[in-house]
């Protein structure tokens, strides 16, 4: 099996390009260059010295001893919680405004759920002196305040997204929007592996140096380059993109993608796109989706912003349906609990969307000697309200 | 002929209305067609709405939202227009985006069309590409034609491998927008529809985007064969129900 994307943009069935002809000319643009620009020597040395410099990579791969202990099997936390802005995400902005760039393009637009990719756009946007607009749902800007004053410090628009469910799919459409209206000098960075080809492959690609770290890494500490398990939350699916690249095609490696099962998968309230959704099209891409019979889109649910998403990305699609990927969910109250134990026996307080990774010891039991790593995608700063209420800290 | 192909030979400019089934009201599609077929409109767009309408601005995604509240899917919009063709004869397209129809299955979706005599489609999301991949042969079978749109960025190239592969008309979104965003035309409207009329494209082109009185109606169809109006028709049930449809006629033309 393959798990590349294919010439036309896809995964198996799933990707490709839905779009509108208002934006062909656009993401035709990207899709004829992005590979070739990635590849330029200049483009990749100021990509790799931003990694390093800037945002402060590698990020380390930390032995989780007491949680090692407590599930008695051997933990690696892979800590994109602390690159600069607190998550993944930056790894991403940080490619996509080089190729803005090199596009020739001035003005950077991005939609954002938990805020962390807006804020990790906002930040790139000043650091290259770029104007910068971020959509965010209305509902999501007031669940995570701290995000959107960083966004409103870094100089960036942050315009509330009023329609529909007033979340992350709903940011993505005005996103989507704004690109029609303003087709000339306007790169959109999307912000996990979705959307049309060749957005999926390039945030991946750009996302890949999360295993490309985690080889070399785990070849120091525990002398072989694959672990047993790599395990990661499903937003969109960049972080777990970027976690599983390298291991795809490594069979002995097993693919763990964990999603958020809000209050439960069937109680109507939940974001469990692999357990909920059907084949369909969202935001220019082929892929599962969540979605009435009549073929409307679903409004998910997630104590997550970050995981506040409908469908998933199309690799992601096409590891579930394939069988290469193992796919569970975790309830809201299963990652808090993940969150806080994380807190206690570490010392590292987890985004809530890691949180729903963390969970898979309530689903999932490992071998002693497996060497299970998980994607510890971000910090849990920006949810500390949500902790303090959820727990009456 | 397809009914579209017959009203592109007539001898006249064209004025085609869009409008959202299911909204104001639930059941008034059927009379949202008759009265503007009434008032002398060539062709309507009746919307089929989604709940997430990407290429449309708020005018339009907000009368979808309320047209899914209201309860229309697409099983009840096919029941609404069963007998449509015992009375209305002007040309009736489909326009709406890919995923409910991939839902419904694009075989049977285009069965149901050719069954009650649905002339056209628009799926603005639906890409040339994998249309003439996937899904060509089977708009063919059910004599349905596919519109494409092209927009002011649509290279020459590109413009050219639309037109050969229409056979009704190609949409001009006039300018780089979404729906209803824009208010009149400047000159680089102007500069794009004369470079488009230049370009002797075997297919008539229909503007749509930004068209909301006779002014722009005017300008629209000076070098085309017609224009489409569809937020400023909204705008116009909302203000005024859908009882009123001939006085938003007589103001365009
Ligand atoms: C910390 C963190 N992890 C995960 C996600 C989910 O996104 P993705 O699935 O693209 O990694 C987000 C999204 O905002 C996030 O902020």
């Amino acid at each position: 099996m393959n798990y590349n994307v294919t010439e036309k943009g896809y995964y198996g069935t799933f990707g490709g390009a839905y779009i509108p002809e208002m934006l062909y000319p656009n993401v035709e643009n990207l899709r004829k260059n992005y590979l070739k620009v990635m590849a330029e020597p200049d483009f990749k040395a100021e990509f790799d010295q931003l990694l390093k410099d800037y945002v402060g990579r590698p990020s380390p791969l930390y032995f989780a001893k007491r949680l090692s202990e407590k599930y008695n099997t051997k933990v690696y936390l892979k800590r994109e919680d602390l690159n600069h802005t607190g998550a993944h995400k930056v790894n991403n902005t940080i490619g996509q405004i080089l190729m803005a760039k090199k596009l020739g393009k001035q003005r950077i637009i991005a939609e954002t759920g938990a805020g962390q990719h807006g804020v990790a756009t906002a930040t790139v946007c000043a650091l290259m002196g770029m104007d910068c607009v971020v959509y965010m749902g209305e509902i999501d800007i007031a669940r995570q305040a701290p995000n959107v004053a960083r966004m409103k410090m870094l100089g960036a628009e942050v315009r509330p997204a009023l329609s529909g469910s007033k979340t992350l799919k709903d940011a993505t459409n005005e996103a989507i929007r704004d690109w029609i209206n303003n087709p000339v000098d306007t790169h959109y960075i999307i912000g996990s592996a979705i959307g049309p080809h060749p957005y999926p492959d390039m945030v991946t690609r750009f996302q890949s140096i999360i295993s490309e770290e985690i080889k070399w890494q785990l070849k120091e500490k525990e002398g072989r380059e694959n672990p047993d398990y790599v395990v990661a939350c499903i937003g969109g699916g960049s972080n777990a993109a970027g976690t599983y690249y390298h291991f795809l095609h490594e069979e002995e490696v097993g693919i763990i993608a964990v999603e958020a099962a809000g209050k439960g998968i069937n109680s109507g309230e939940s974001a469990a796109t692999s357990a909920l959704g059907k084949e369909g099209v969202i935001h220019g891409c082929k892929t599962l989706l969540m979605q009435t019979n009549d073929g409307q889109i679903t409004e998910p649910y997630s104590i997550s912003a970050g995981l506040d998403y409908p469908g998933v990305g199309p690799l992601h699609a096409h590891l579930y349906k394939s069988g290469r990927g193992e796919f569970y969910s975790a309830t809201d109250d299963e990652a808090m609990q993940s969150g806080l134990e994380l807190t206690k026996l570490e010392g590292i307080i987890p985004a809530i969307e890691s949180s729903h990774a963390l969970a898979i010891f309530k689903h999932k039991t490992f071998k002693p000697d497996d060497v299970v790593v998980i994607s510890l995608s971000g910090r849990g700063d920006k949810d500390l309200d949500n902790y303090i209420k959820y727990f009456n800290l | 002929m397809n009914r579209i192909n017959q009203k592109m030979q007539e001898d006249k400019k064209l004025l085609s209305l869009y409008f959202t089934a299911g909204y104001p009201e639930l059941n008034n599609t059927v009379k949202i067609i008759k009265d503007l077929e009434a008032s002398g409109i060539d062709m309507i767009e009746i919307g089929l709405p989604f709940s997430d309408p990407l290429a449309d601005g708020p005018t339009i995604q907000n009368s979808s939202t309320i047209a899914l509240k209201n309860g229309m899917t697409t099983k009840l919009l096919f029941e609404q227009l069963k007998d449509i063709r015992k009375t209305v004869s002007i040309p009736l397209i489909i326009m709406g985006y890919f995923n409910p129809m991939l839902q419904y299955g694009v075989e049977a979706f285009c069965a149901k069309c050719a069954e009650i005599g649905i002339d056209g489609l628009i799926m603005p999301d639906l890409p040339l590409a994998v249309y003439q991949d996937e899904y060509e042969a089977i708009f063919k079978k059910h004599n349905l034609k596919n519109i494409f749109l092209i927009t002011p960025q649509t290279s020459d190239e590109r413009i050219k491998e639309i037109d050969n592969a229409s056979d009704a008309f190609i949409y001009m979104v006039s300018s780089a927008s979404v729906t209803g965003s824009k208010t009149g035309f400047g000159q680089e409207q102007t500069d794009y529809f004369e470079r488009i009329a230049s370009m002797n494209l075997k297919n008539p082109q229909i503007i749509g985007f930004g068209i909301n009185n006779n002014e722009t109606y005017t300008q629209a169809t000076k070098e085309t064969k017609g224009a489409i109006i569809g937020s400023a028709f909204i705008k116009h049930l909302t203000e005024n129900g859908a009882d009123t449809i001939s006085d938003f006629v007589q103001k365009i033309r």
